[in-house]
């Protein structure tokens, strides 16, 4: 078991999220960076789907009940143990009584807290992701308790450090497909979007990332159509939306873009001020 | 087969297929078809199938190496649906409560389109609507079918709450909204109904294809079907519709 002493800013568990449910309606959720959180998994000899704490800006302060494996992965929230600081991206033995901490974010956005065999935590439609009107809890809060399996230890002592390439918190490309309604744009509209840089605007959260710069534009509204993680929409007023993890199934508005699965990750690792760059794949 | 159909990839591993830009029940029958056909072969790789108005999204377990073969496919499978005009589907009968304690802007909607609250409520009963498709929010069903006389714009600033179980017209679409949920909609009722459990094995009781009615009823029966709704032994009324 691990007890929540303070959730930090905001901090959900989520898994690989919900796949076949979209025809109810039901967003994916699930990590908004597979990579980070599927590393910390892998570190401990986890199933890439097992259930993780995701810590958006700030980390939690956690108390564990038993002994068992930890890793953190993703943003460097400056993680202690007991106060303490420990690496990322290794294998931690922690014991009863220990309190897992976090300080200043030096990298990154979203952290990724793994425990050995994962936290079980309630199970909705195949999965552990927290989603209002899904599951009973939307976000952890003080004096939550999360059950973890004592029993799945599959790991030894491992002192084994998995270095990540800088790049995925560094790099402003974000590799796009054409989407659906790229076509529309004219020339100089898809030129603008290829070659200016953009601003990540302070609405920016699980569901979606808005754009500070606008681009002008009178596109149509479309039928409303399935819409994925991803998705670049364009609104009539000019704003750029790219639809994050728990964004709805369909959309109204013209999908630009599509993101290529890793850059979702790099996304989810930046915030408000932060410049990004679109980088057309030609492959499809 | 009666449809041009257009196949586009979407990403890295889906592949979107669009029938005409129209909202149309013929379109419906076709799209529910083609991924009935499709989902009735099994393929491995294809984890998830989505429809919407005119469109069907296919989305595949990994990267599509081959596009081209895997629309080859898919119009090979669409050739192979025959024309199926006598379909037969559910008719749901969903109460709803139009009491003004709910219809919080049947009085504005009165005002606009210049009707009673009594034609509003009656013409907003009578119709018989079309499930197209799940979308918005979990449970929230897009409905064609609303008379045209009730057709307003969507509200200039959105309510930041609206309750669960709100009946409301936007546009040319009326809807039920399933959980509270911010909305531009206006509100002109409020059904007593859960449109989406997630302890369910079927999340929802309708799909794309199904008919639905409102049934009005007063706020006293509203509150007797709640507590049944509540207490999970609410039977939903049903018949099968054919057409």
């Amino acid at each position: 078991m691990v007890k929540v002493l303070s959730p930090g800013f905001y901090s959900t568990i989520q898994d690989l999220g919900r796949t076949g449910f979209q025809e109810f309606g039901v967003p994916y959720s699930g990590v908004m960076d597979v990579y980070s959180a599927t590393l910390a998994n892998l570190i401990l000899g986890n199933h890439a789907n097992d259930a993780v704490i995701e810590m958006t800006m700030t980390g939690a302060k956690l108390q564990f009940s038993c002994s068992t494996y930890i890793c953190v992965s993703g943003a460097d929230m400056s993680p202690q143990l007991n106060g303490v600081p420990i690496h990322l991206n290794k294998s931690m033995k922690v014991s009863a009584e220990d309190v897992l901490s976090f300080g200043k974010l030096n990298k990154g956005f979203r952290c990724y807290l793994a425990v050995s065999g994962g936290f079980k935590t309630e199970e909705v439609m195949r999965s552990r992701s927290m989603y209002k009107d899904v599951t009973d809890l939307n976000k952890l809060s003080k004096n939550n308790e999360l059950k973890t399996n004592i029993n799945d230890l599959y790991l030894n002592d491992n002192n084994s450090l998995v270095k990540v390439k800088n790049k995925h918190f560094s790099t402003k490309d974000i590799e796009v497909f054409k989407g659906p309604e790229f076509h529309l744009l004219s020339t100089k509209q898809q030129k603008l979007l290829l070659q200016n840089e953009f601003t990540i605007s302070k609405e920016n959260n699980r569901m979606g990332y808005q754009l500070s710069e606008l681009l002008e534009n009178n596109l149509e509204p479309i039928i409303t159509s399935p819409v994925l993680p991803g998705t670049v929409q364009l609104t009539p007023s000019g704003k750029l939306i790219i639809l994050m993890r728990d964004c709805q199934t369909t959309g109204g508005y013209p999908r630009v873009f599509q993101l290529k699965e890793s850059s979702i990750n790099v996304l989810a690792q930046k915030f408000t001020g932060k410049t990004i760059h679109f980088k057309l794949n030609s492959q499809y | 087969m009666a449809f041009n159909l257009t196949y586009k990839p979407f990403g890295e591993r889906s592949i979107l297929v669009e029938w005409p830009a129209v909202i149309d029940n013929e379109i419906l029958n076709d799209i529910i078809q083609f991924k009935k056909i499709i989902e009735e072969k099994k393929i491995k790789s294809i984890v998830e199938l989505k429809s919407a108005y005119n469109s069907l999204l296919i989305i595949y377990d990994s990267i599509c190496r081959n596009f081209e073969n895997e629309v080859i496919f898919l119009k090979n499978a669409y050739k192979s649906l025959k024309l199926n005009n006598d379909s037969v589907s559910v008719l749901w009968k969903i109460p709803v409560c139009y009491d003004g304690f709910f219809g919080i802007d049947l009085e504005v909607v009165s005002k606009e389109k210049k009707l009673s609250k009594e034609a509003i409520i009656k013409r907003h009963s009578q119709a018989v609507y079309t499930v197209y498709f799940i979308g918005f929010l979990p449970g929230f069903l897009y409905l064609g079918g609303l008379d045209k006389s009730l057709y307003i714009p969507r509200k200039s600033t959105p309510r930041l709450q609206i309750e669960k179980g709100a009946v409301a017209i936007g546009g040319s679409q009326t809807g039920v909204y399933p959980s509270a949920s911010p909305g531009g909609w206006n509100i002109i009722g409020n059904s007593p109904i859960a449109f989406f459990n997630p302890k369910l094995k079927t999340p929802c009781f309708s799909k794309p294809g199904d008919r639905l009615v409102f049934k009005p009823v007063s706020l006293k029966e509203y509150e007797n079907i709640k507590i049944l709704v509540d207490s999970g032994v609410y039977q939903l009324e049903s018949e099968v519709f054919s057409g």
